[in-house]
C-alpha cells in the first residue's frame, strides 16, 4: 500500500474553517495565536511541501494544500481595542483545519 | 511571537556588515544547491530557545542554524568545523 | 540540542581577509566574535569542498546589494497607471514582476491592495519573511519582537507609532507571512499626481509604504 504523495484539497474559498488546537514538537508554522479560532478561506495558495518534515531534512511529504485564511480581530483577541471587523490572513496548511461547526 | 506583550518598535535599521550578507548568502546558495532548507534554518534557529533573542543577533542566530544544519546533514563534521574555527581565530591573534 | 554556549572574547581581526577573497574588505565591525569565526569558517570549509566557490558568494552577496525598494516602486507605479497591470499584479504577482523585467522570485507573490475602506499591513510573526527578491533586505524593525508581536494584535498602534493613522471606517488587514506567500502592499495613488509619468510615480512609494506601514509620499 503506498500513501499518495500530496493530500487533496478539502475546502474552498468561502467555507468556514478552525484551526485545532495541538502542540506538537518540532518546528510548526500555525502560530500560537490562530490555534482554536475559527475563521474564513480567501483562497487555496497551492500544494507545498510540508514544512514540519522538511525542517528535518525529510521529504516534506504528504504535500499540503495551503489557505489564506481570514480571522476577525474581534474573534481572535478578546480586548481587540480596533474595529471587530479588521482582519488577520494567515496561511495555513490544511492538515491544521477543520470545518467550523 | 504574535500577541505576547512587547515595547515600542524600535525604528532601527542598521547597515548590513559584509559578514550577515555572507551569512544570507550561504544560504541562498545551499538552499538552491538542495543542500538545506530555509525550514532546517527557522527549525534549529526554534531550537536555540526564545532568550536567543536577547543573547544573539539576527545573523548570529542564522550561522548558527546554517552551521548546525551542515553538521546535521553531515556536509561538515563537528570535529572540522570546530577545528577551522579556532584557526580563524587564531589568525586574529597574528599581527598584520 | 542545545545551543553552543562559548562566547569567545572579542578580539581586534583581520581575520576577515578570508584568503580566498583577496584583499580585506571594509566591514562594520573590526571585532571577530565567535560567530563571525564561525561564518568565515564555514564558507572556507565550504569552498574546499567544493560546495560553492569564493566567487559564487560574491556574485550573491552583489545580487542581493543590487535589490531595493525601488523594484517594487516600479511595480507599484505601473500599476497606479495602468489598469489592466494592475488586475495583472493583483492576480498573478509573480508574472507581474516579470512583465516589468523583474525576477518572478523563489516564491509567489500576493499583493494586497489598499483602497478607501481598506488598509493593508504585512507582518511575518514567526521569523522574518519578505519578499526580499522584490525590496532586497528587511529593516532590523521589521524583524524585532516587539514589531512581530505587537503588529497583529494592534496593529493601529503600531501604524501610529510609524506616524499613520488609520481612521475608524477603514478596515485594517493584518497578512501573516506564515509559509510560502510572500506579500506586497499596493497603496492608494496619491491626489494631485494625474498625468504622472511612471518614474515619476515610483519616487513616491517607499519601502515602508509597501510593508503598509506608511503612505505614499505625497506630491
Amino acid at each position: 500500500m503506498s500513501r499518495p504523495d500530496a493530500v487533496e484539497p478539502r475546502f474552498q474559498p468561502g467555507d468556514s474553517v478552525a484551526v485545532r488546537i495541538a502542540y506538537p514538537l518540532g518546528h510548526v508554522r500555525t502560530p500560537h495565536y490562530i490555534r482554536g479560532k475559527s475563521g474564513v478561506v480567501e483562497r487555496l495558495c497551492g500544494v507545498f511541501g510540508n514544512p514540519e518534515e522538511l525542517a528535518y531534512a525529510r521529504r516534506g511529504l504528504p504535500r499540503q494544500p495551503l489557505y489564506r485564511v481570514r480571522f476577525r480581530q474581534g474573534d481572535v483577541w478578546p480586548d481587540y481595542g480596533g474595529r471587530p471587523a479588521d482582519t488577520v490572513d494567515i496561511e495555513i496548511y490544511q492538515h491544521w483545519l477543520e470545518p467550523a461547526s | 511571537m504574535g500577541g505576547l506583550p512587547a515595547g515600542p518598535v524600535e525604528r532601527n535599521e542598521h547597515d548590513y556588515a559584509l559578514w550577515e550578507k555572507r551569512v544570507d548568502a550561504m544560504l541562498t546558495l545551499l538552499s538552491s544547491k538542495g543542500l538545506m532548507t530555509v525550514d532546517e534554518l527557522r527549525r534549529n534557529i526554534e531550537g536555540l530557545g526564545p532568550d536567543a533573542y536577547d543573547r544573539m543577533t539576527y545573523y548570529e542566530r542564522w550561522i548558527y542554524a546554517v552551521a548546525q544544519t551542515m553538521i546535521q546533514r553531515g556536509v561538515v563534521s563537528i570535529d572540522e568545523l570546530g577545528r577551522k574555527i579556532a584557526e580563524v581565530e587564531g589568525r586574529a591573534d597574528v599581527s598584520p | 540540542m542545545s545551543a553552543d554556549d562559548h562566547h569567545h572574547d572579542n578580539r581586534h581581526s583581520h581575520a576577515d581577509a578570508a584568503a580566498h577573497q583577496g584583499p580585506p574588505r571594509p566591514d562594520h565591525d573590526d571585532t571577530l566574535t565567535y560567530y563571525r569565526a564561525m561564518e568565515t569558517a564555514l564558507r572556507e570549509l565550504l569552498i574546499d569542498k567544493g560546495v560553492f566557490t569564493a566567487d559564487d558568494v560574491r556574485r550573491q552577496v552583489e545580487d542581493m546589494d543590487n535589490r531595493s525598494p525601488a523594484q517594487g516602486a516600479r511595480v507599484v507605479a505601473k500599476a497606479w497607471v495602468d489598469p489592466s497591470y494592475r488586475k495583472l499584479l493583483l492576480e498573478d504577482g509573480g508574472e507581474a514582476c516579470v512583465v516589468a523585467g523583474l525576477d518572478r522570485g523563489p516564491y509567489k507573490l500576493v499583493v494586497v491592495e489598499n483602497t478607501p475602506d481598506t488598509h493593508n499591513v504585512i507582518v511575518c510573526t514567526l521569523c522574518s519573511c519578505y519578499p526580499r527578491w522584490l525590496l532586497g533586505l528587511p529593516p532590523d524593525w521589521y524583524k524585532s519582537r516587539a514589531y512581530r508581536s505587537r503588529v497583529v494584535r494592534e496593529p493601529r498602534a503600531v501604524l501610529r507609532e510609524f506616524g499613520t493613522e488609520i481612521p475608524d471606517d477603514v478596515v485594517v488587514r493584518v497578512h501573516d507571512s506564515t509559509a510560502d506567500m510572500r506579500y506586497l502592499v499596493l497603496p492608494q495613488r496619491p491626489a494631485g499626481t494625474d498625468g504622472w509619468s511612471e518614474e515619476r510615480l515610483s519616487k513616491l512609494v517607499s519601502r515602508d509604504a509597501m510593508i503598509g506601514v506608511s503612505l505614499p509620499r505625497r506630491p
